[in-house]
């Protein structure tokens, strides 16, 4: 008997549930038969069977979210007895484990040789088996996250190796205990001191952040893709950093669009200015390898391969998928591509390493005609950039005035990974590749 | 309230014991017509007369055995050991005799007996005479283990060492002896069995006891400097071992350091971080780190004995592992 487990299918998922059941109970599955659809806080996923057998029990129905790791079904052997406990394996003599190679020997920074009790920070379990990586939590963590209900799994640990130290959890719990202040006074009898004197220190700045529920307003729960991204984003202002706005002459980048869409006819694919806008940063970063990099907390990671994410509005989020290597493809292969993704990520059918990986992210709200925005950090990209409309602008040139086409374009940079020079030469270049859109594609 | 070092605090609460109780006697060696190897009974054969302060023979498990058998008889006998490394000739006397007989013997007698004993490297007396191994005394039920960082406690430990009806080990520290701070006038008899904040800290505890206190004290200051709030607990009794008072500190501050002047493996550190663990987990957010000797006999050359033995450079770079490790913003205070 073999128990299905609700997998975890992307890093931020902490829980899933079924989307629908594809096999019944009682039908015998194969390795690889797609057992159920698993809905997780960005897409629905396909569970494959890992053995074959017959599909004894589902124990989760379709709906219900279970936390990853919680048995959702059970496959029962082929031919075995139903029921019956596993067979004592022959590892008990196994138990023992075994010595440590090096007898926990102090190894002190010279020039001392006082011992100082420094462990090389074991955990190196070599050799052991590739399963969920288990989750490392200062006990003070472990007991606060029982006290305040935290789940542990959606915190990222900034200690050794990666351990959730007290700090990764305070700010939760200061927030926790901010939105639990006001929310306490909805619904009870007391009534709630006005004066100004009674609401020192934290309460007023949380109630600057965290709304209050009143009697004519409607508390809507948080989707999984909200809670996400409400997160997400929380974090990424949280870091230094600034805005660089150039305006770009956007004549001879429509003129293009539009000869290449009347050169590929009525049925072929219609090139987005977003599709250029992809292929452009893409050429543009290889030339600026310090800008297609990531903040890796003591040091700046350089990626070698650009990879462009689009911001792509959903009914109750917002999602990122990443076209790859865009650098390296023809325009109507991103546009190919970046279409695919975008309508997939409407549906949420991407998988997650299509919306994971990411060095760069544009976003461009421009269809909606907006001029000019700022767009907050997909940490860790070191920058993300927010294009406007194209709109018609007056200008001087050559003693007359002038009609013409401009684009805004505004540069979020992480100040921890750029500083503003370089942020604005590379914003300069890619300003200049656009006014000669020919060069984007050659 | 005069300020004194811990040496004459020692001999004055020698003086003042046996001034008050005739049962009060001294053995040892050279403590007599030489005064002791340190000084500690200076003029105490010349005030108490022979009776009461005995030049012993060279001869350990003898004069510690002696005192055994006049504490039984109703004596209380104070027994100097030159050195905590000679108390090992006598360590049946202490171990088999001292620390059973009251059990043994269905509580018929008790052992009021007190050994002082200094212990201790860094004076380049080289790996035999140079040893902390107070931990084989504080792993001994029936015997009680006090180790004075100050003055002020030598004095008032030492005598409530003399007036406990158990065995007792003062456990004294060459590099003390030296050491001044004030005292209080008047009768002090500390508790044994209880720990002591020395210096109450909000962000780190650490843990130390006779020269490793005095160490973290002044360590604990250096870091006040720069908005680092440590907390010092001076053991003050290796046994009865005050857990009590350790956890609480922690259970504050959720980070521990351990300097110990022992070696490491299996020492007063390696208790101390497991009553941590037993005691406060919940309220770590680091592992407990030990600050100890380097598992070596001790070098007689000056340079290699100064780098094997722990001291407060050691202590400063264990502390900043372990409020790194934490992610401790300076300046912070919760």
């Amino acid at each position: 008997m073999t128990d299905v487990l609700m997998p975890r299918l992307s890093d931020t998922m902490t829980e899933g549930s079924i989307g629908q059941w594809l096999k019944s109970e009682n039908d015998e599955v194969r390795r690889g038969d797609v057992l159920a659809e698993i809905e997780t806080d960005k897409a629905v996923m396909d569970l494959e069977s890992y053995s074959d057998g017959v599909l004894q029990k589902i124990l989760v129905p379709p709906g219900q979210v279970v936390p990853i790791g919680e048995p959702i079904a059970v496959i029962a052997d082929a031919g075995a007895d139903d029921g019956s406990p596993a067979a004592p394996s022959a590892t008990a003599a196994a138990a023992a484990p075994a010595a440590p190679a090096t007898a926990a020997a102090p190894t002190p920074a010279a020039p001392t040789l006082a011992a100082s009790g420094a462990v090389p920070a074991s955990g190196g379990s070599a050799g052991a088996a590739p399963e969920a990586v288990r989750l490392k939590a200062s006990p003070v963590v472990r007991s606060l996250a029982r006290t305040h209900d935290i789940d542990l799994s959606t915190v990222t640990g900034t200690g050794p190796g990666g351990r959730i130290i007290r700090v990764d959890v305070d700010r939760l719990i200061a927030d926790s205990a901010a939105s639990t202040k006001i929310t306490e006074p909805v619904g009870t009898a007391g009534p709630v001191p006005a004066g100004p004197a009674a609401t020192a220190g934290a309460v007023p700045v949380a109630a600057a952040q965290v709304g209050a529920v009143g009697d004519d307003d409607e508390q809507l729960p948080l989707s999984n893709i909200r809670r996400i991204t409400a997160r997400r984003l929380t974090e990424a202002f949280a870091v230094p950093q600034f805005y660089l706005t150039t305006l770009v002459d956007a004549g001879p980048l429509t003129d293009f669009r539009a000869q290449i869409n009347a050169g590929l006819g009525a049925d072929g694919v219609k090139i987005s200015v977003t599709d250029l806008l992809i292929r452009a940063c893409a050429v543009t970063l290889r030339a600026h390898p310090e800008v297609n990099s990531s903040f890796g907390e003591d040091s700046i990671i350089r990626h070698h391969r650009v990879h462009v994410g689009v911001a792509v509005a959903l009914p109750d989020g917002l999602i990122v998928p990443v076209v790859r290597d865009p650098d390296r493809k023809s325009v109507s292969q991103i546009s190919t591509e970046a279409k695919d993704l975008a309508t997939r990520a409407r549906d949420g059918r991407l998988k997650p390493d299509e919306f994971a990986g990411g060095t760069f992210t544009i976003s461009n709200l421009g269809m909606f005609g907006i001029d000019n925005f700022t767009a907050v950090l997909n940490p860790p990209e070191a920058a993300i950039l927010a294009v406007g409309a194209t709109t018609e602008q007056t200008a001087v040139a050559d003693g007359e005035i002038v009609v013409r086409k401009v684009m805004k374009l505004t540069l979020t940079v992480d100040h921890r990974v750029l500083d503003g020079a370089t942020g604005a030469t590379f914003l300069a270049d890619l300003t200049s590749l656009l006014q000669n859109p020919l060069r984007i594609v050659v | 309230m005069a300020e004194i070092t811990y040496r004459q605090a020692l001999h004055d609460a020698l003086r003042e014991e046996m001034t008050l109780d005739p049962s009060v006697i001294l053995l040892g060696e050279e403590i007599g017509i030489f005064e002791g190897s340190y000084k500690i009974t200076a003029g105490l054969l010349a005030e108490f007369g022979p009776e009461r302060v005995r030049d012993t023979p060279i001869a350990e498990e003898g004069f510690v055995g002696a005192a055994v058998g006049a504490a039984m008889l109703g004596m209380r006998p104070v027994v100097e050991i030159m050195t905590i490394n000679f108390s090992l000739l006598a360590i049946d006397q202490i171990v088999n005799h001292a620390a059973k007989i009251y059990g043994m013997f269905g509580g018929q007698t008790a052992v009021p007996m007190v050994i002082r004993t200094p212990g201790g490297g860094g004076q380049q007396l080289a790996a035999t005479h140079s040893q902390n191994l107070e931990v084989w005394y504080a792993h001994v039920p029936g015997l009680k283990v006090v180790a004075p960082a100050t003055p002020r406690d030598a004095k008032a430990m030492l005598t409530a060492a003399i007036r406990d009806d158990d065995p007792v080990i003062v456990l004294e520290n060459l590099a003390l002896y030296n050491t001044k701070g004030e005292v209080p006038d008047g009768e002090q008899v500390a508790t044994i069995g209880r720990a002591q904040v020395i210096k109450p800290g909000t962000d780190i505890t650490v843990v130390g006891y006779s020269r490793s206190a005095v160490i973290a004290l002044d360590v604990a200051a250096r870091f006040e400097s720069e908005g680092v709030s440590v907390e010092v607990v001076d053991l003050a009794s290796l046994r009865p071992l005050d857990r009590e008072t350790i956890c609480r500190s922690v259970s504050k501050t959720g980070r521990a350091v351990v300097l110990e002047d022992d070696w490491l493996t299996y020492g007063i550190g390696a208790e101390v971080a497991a009553s941590i663990a037993e005691g406060a987990f919940d309220y770590l957010d680091a592992p407990v780190r030990r600050v100890a000797a380097a598992e070596i006999p001790l070098p007689y050359a000056k340079s290699l004995e100064r780098i094997a033995l722990p001291d407060a450079d050691v202590l400063v770079r264990v502390i900043n592992e372990v409020l790194d490790a934490t992610r401790f913003t300076r300046g912070e205070s919760r």
